[in-house]
């Protein structure tokens, strides 16, 4: 227990300490993270071998990530990308573990060794390169995608290559060298279980099936995920929501993703394409954002601390006794994978700085590297006495990927932003979201009038049984808390062009202004005030646009009342123009003199100024009535003879 | 002698712009955006001002002293223009303001309507089947302008709009209509030579002195 405590504040410390000053320098997290792990790894040895644990349970920081880029990735989204995914992805894997194992060759490897390195230093990194590109809020340009596709195609060809790996065995290493690398082999299984391997792993229950019967186990899994998916959730969720209780919300996505995960496992497939394949599913979901925001943070956490632990593993004594050679393998290695990312970029037509992107944002290998050398060695298909520099390559190869980020930034991002300026001329039909809170009488009409005019909308609204209800009439809500700033910016406060603050509480409704104003300082914001002091909370707190709930419908109310009593309609139009646009003018007066700490009864300059206000629409309207002596209501359409006589004689 | 209000420096441009469906407006369109990028005029979208039709009295007559040219831009509905524009000088065109003893806020200033027709120049004549020319249609444009002391100019027609694509009649439209309002701005249009056309369309270079 106490070693788990100082553990993890050695972890906490660390981190807390070096991400707030890489993000502040504009290093990203990531770069943060890997040099909190090389202080308290490599040079304070604070953390020990244990790291290698700390890693397994770590990496399951990918799998939520992958749950949460399914997420927001439509069943419909993943079948446009498709071309991309086996394209850029096939070609990327292909060509790069073709071109490095041809280099491991001319070195004198043995070709089965040399495939397997190839096979291991294709992959890049999932966990950086999608951090950095949401962080850096590159992930919906053009290079984002395409970098996206090809990690993606990247964790699912994972799967195949922990088959096919073991057949390129080396006979030599065969019976002895399972026991020389005791640790290694202990470490692969324990990697391995984490990502799927049917071979080392004891959870699996697929091994020990006839062949024939592992196709439809595994099929069955995945029918498991996708109907669970579409058809339990969902009363699941309504279930847990009628109990009120946030943090079961939280069990319960912590379930699905574990479950899933566990699954996977069992039938041998990835944990993270499992999960990836679930947050597809789920894309739809009402509970979509629910869900987001619950996994999010044990994401971050479980990431950094992924983050660090790549850090902490980088082992100097091997880089300092072959620093030359393993320096210039590097540059090799991150050479070739930009080339053949820069050749496929040209050819999947990436324009400009997205091009750059794509091939320096993937030119790393990445954390599945760890896996597969591992799993290469317990299998005899690399001698052990290479894992050691092997290792210490994709570890380096990440810690040089924030760099590579910022070299992107600094040199081709500046180079190309003429280019992107242009190109968003043509894209001006981006039309933006409205983030709408709340869908009730309120936030139902908003909502459906922006709808039936074309405009995408995201609506949250706390109460499950409404968010059922209107779906019978296949009008799309999210389940979920407005008034919390994690779900607010899972469903996309961040990018949303607007934001409509239609909830019921009075007081919510501004804490909810306030909070959204201090995000987002450039969206706009309208908001349903509850009465006239609510106006001035609400001006007071940054909203653009505030709208009285009753305001209008009192005021049509008031109108009928007019006409019932005789009046000719037109008359009563005119009196209730004259009544608004007087309000409004009073409104602003008053909320001069309103002080949000003093009851209006006691504060005598706004009594005043509103008794001075009506007195003047009474005199205004009444005398208009009496012909002439005004002509606030109907100037324009008096015919001369019956204007204010000073009018008419001033001359 | 000369109604016009001599004064010397850039004449100020107000464009009143009105088009109730500004989204299928096409030479409308263009006409309005070349005339936002100019120097010295002043385009206001009276839709977009007054979407409900309420028209600010006070705040219009403030804007139109605040300049010497008031152009009305706009389709041209049934023979004349669409209904804001009437509202417009129902309201604004206040007696002791516009008219009357004391009303000469207008005196002096410029009038004229620049304005899209969808049938061909040869119609709006008395053989063709519109039987009447666009300035006749536009006479009690005409007479409220004299009522109010303006200096009246023919209208600035743009005919068949509905075909603005085709050949290159709206870019060469646009290009004319930037011209007039740039020699109206820098006082080299010949006013009094202009009032008694009956078009202000492909006279530019006649009617232009250059400095």
């Amino acid at each position: 227990m106490d070693g788990i405590l100082l553990s993890a504040t050695i972890y906490l410390v660390a981190a807390v300490i070096m991400v707030p000053v890489c993000s502040r320098l504009g290093l990203g997290s990531v770069l943060g993270y890997l040099i909190a792990g090389v202080l308290i790894g490599p040079v304070f040895g604070l953390v020990g071998s244990e790291t290698q644990d700390v890693q397994h349970i770590a990496e399951f920081g990918v799998v939520m990530m992958l749950f949460l880029i399914g997420l927001e990735l439509e069943p419909r989204a993943l079948w446009d990308m498709r071309t991309r995914l086996l394209g850029l992805g096939g070609l990327q894997v292909t060509l790069t573990a073709g071109l490095i194992a041809a280099a491991c060759v001319a070195l004198g490897l043995g070709w089965t060794v040399a495939v397997a390195i190839g096979l291991t230093f294709s992959l890049s990194s999932t966990a950086i390169v999608m951090q950095t590109l949401s962080e850096k809020k590159l992930d919906k340009t053009e290079g984002g995608r395409g970098s996206f596709s090809v990690l993606l195609f990247q964790d699912i060809a994972v799967i195949p290559m922990l088959a096919f790996l073991p057949l390129l065995a080396l006979p030599e290493l065969m019976g002895t060298g399972a026991e020389d690398a005791a640790h290694g082999v202990a470490d692969a299984a324990h990697g391995a279980a984490d990502h799927g391997d049917t071979h080392g792993a004891g959870l699996s229950i697929v091994d020990r099936l006839p062949g024939w019967a592992y196709g439809p186990v595994v099929l069955a899994a995945i029918g498991v995920v996708v109907g669970g998916g579409m058809y339990l959730t969902r009363p699941l969720f309504r279930f847990i929501a009628r109990s009120g209780l946030r943090e079961m919300f939280t069990a319960v996505a912590l379930f699905i993703v574990i479950g899933i995960a566990l699954l996977m496992t069992l039938v041998g497939l990835s944990p993270a394409l499992g999960t990836f394949l679930a947050g597809v599913v789920l894309a739809n979901s009402e509970y979509r954002h629910e869900l987001e925001a619950d996994i999010e943070p044990f994401r971050g956490l479980l990431m950094g601390l992924f983050f660090i632990t790549v850090g902490a593993g980088i082992r100097f004594d091997v880089f300092i006794a072959d620093w030359a050679l393993i320096l210039g393998l590097l540059a090799a290695l991150i050479a070739v994978k930009a080339a053949v990312l820069m050749m496929l970029a040209v050819l999947f037509k990436l324009r400009g700085r997205d091009r750059w992107l794509m091939t320096l944002a993937l030119a790393q290998a990445g954390e599945f590297g760890f896996v597969l050398l591992s799993f290469n060695v317990q299998n005899n298909v690399i001698p052990p006495d290479l894992q050691p520099i092997l290792s210490l390559l994709v570890a380096l190869s990440m810690l040089v990927t924030p760099l590579l980020f910022i070299l992107y930034e600094q040199v081709f991002a500046r180079k190309f932003t003429e280019a992107a300026t242009t190109r968003n001329a043509d894209e001006i039909d981006e039309r933006g979201t409205t983030l709408i809170a709340g869908h009730g009488r309120f936030g139902q009409i908003i909502n459906r009038l922006l709808r039936a005019s074309g405009y995408e909308t995201v609506v949250l609204e706390h109460r499950s049984d409404l968010v059922d209800g209107v779906r019978k009439f296949g009008i799309k809500t999210f389940y979920g808390d407005a008034t919390r700033p994690d779900l607010l910016h899972a469903a996309g406060l961040h990018e949303a062009r607007q934001f409509v603050a239609a909830i019921d509480d009075k007081d919510q409704i501004t804490a909810l202004v306030k909070h959204v104003r201090r995000e987002r300082p450039d969206i706009h914001i309208v908001a349903r005030a509850i009465d006239r002091h609510h106006v001035y909370q609400l001006y007071a707190a940054g909203a653009n646009d505030i709208i009285r709930e009753t305001f209008d419908s009192a005021v049509r109310a008031g109108r009928s009342a007019l006409e019932a009593m005789g009046e000719h309609p037109f008359e009563v139009e005119k009196a209730v123009r004259y009544f608004v646009r007087h309000d409004r003018e009073t409104l602003r007066k008053l909320a001069a003199a309103w002080k949000e700490n003093v009851d209006v009864f006691d504060n005598e300059e706004y009594v005043a100024i509103a008794k001075r206000q009506n007195e003047m629409m009474m005199d205004t309207m009444r005398s208009d009535r009496e012909a002439a002596r005004s002509n606030a209501l109907e100037r324009a359409w008096m015919p001369p003879d019956v204007r204010p006589e000073e009018e008419v004689d001033k001359d | 002698m000369s109604l016009l209000d001599d004064g010397d420096g850039p004449r100020r441009i107000l464009i009143l712009a009105a088009h109730p469906a500004p989204r299928r407006s096409v030479a409308g369109r263009a006409l309005r955006q070349a005339a936002r990028e100019m120097d010295g005029v002043t385009l206001a979208d009276l839709h977009a001002e007054y979407p409900r039709l309420d028209i600010d009295a006070d705040r219009e007559q403030q804007r139109a002293e605040a300049h010497d040219v008031l152009i009305f831009l706009h389709p041209f509905y049934w023979y004349s223009t669409p209904a804001i524009l009437k509202e417009w000088q129902d309201i604004v065109l206040e007696h002791g303001w516009a008219f009357g003893r004391s009303g000469k806020a207008l005196t002096g200033k410029i009038f004229f309507s620049a304005l899209t027709a969808g049938n061909p120049e040869e119609s709006y004549a008395e053989d063709g089947y519109n039987h009447f020319t666009v300035r006749q249609m536009l006479t009690p444009l005409e007479q409220t302008a004299d009522y109010c002391g303006m200096v009246y100019l023919p209208p600035f027609a743009f005919f068949r709009a509905g075909h603005a694509g085709e050949d290159n009649r709206l870019n060469e439209h646009v290009a004319e209509w930037k011209g007039l309002l740039s020699a109206l701005r820098d006082r080299r249009l010949d006013i009094e030579a202009a009032r008694a056309l009956p078009l202000l369309n492909g006279q530019l270079k006649s009617l232009t002195v250059e400095d």
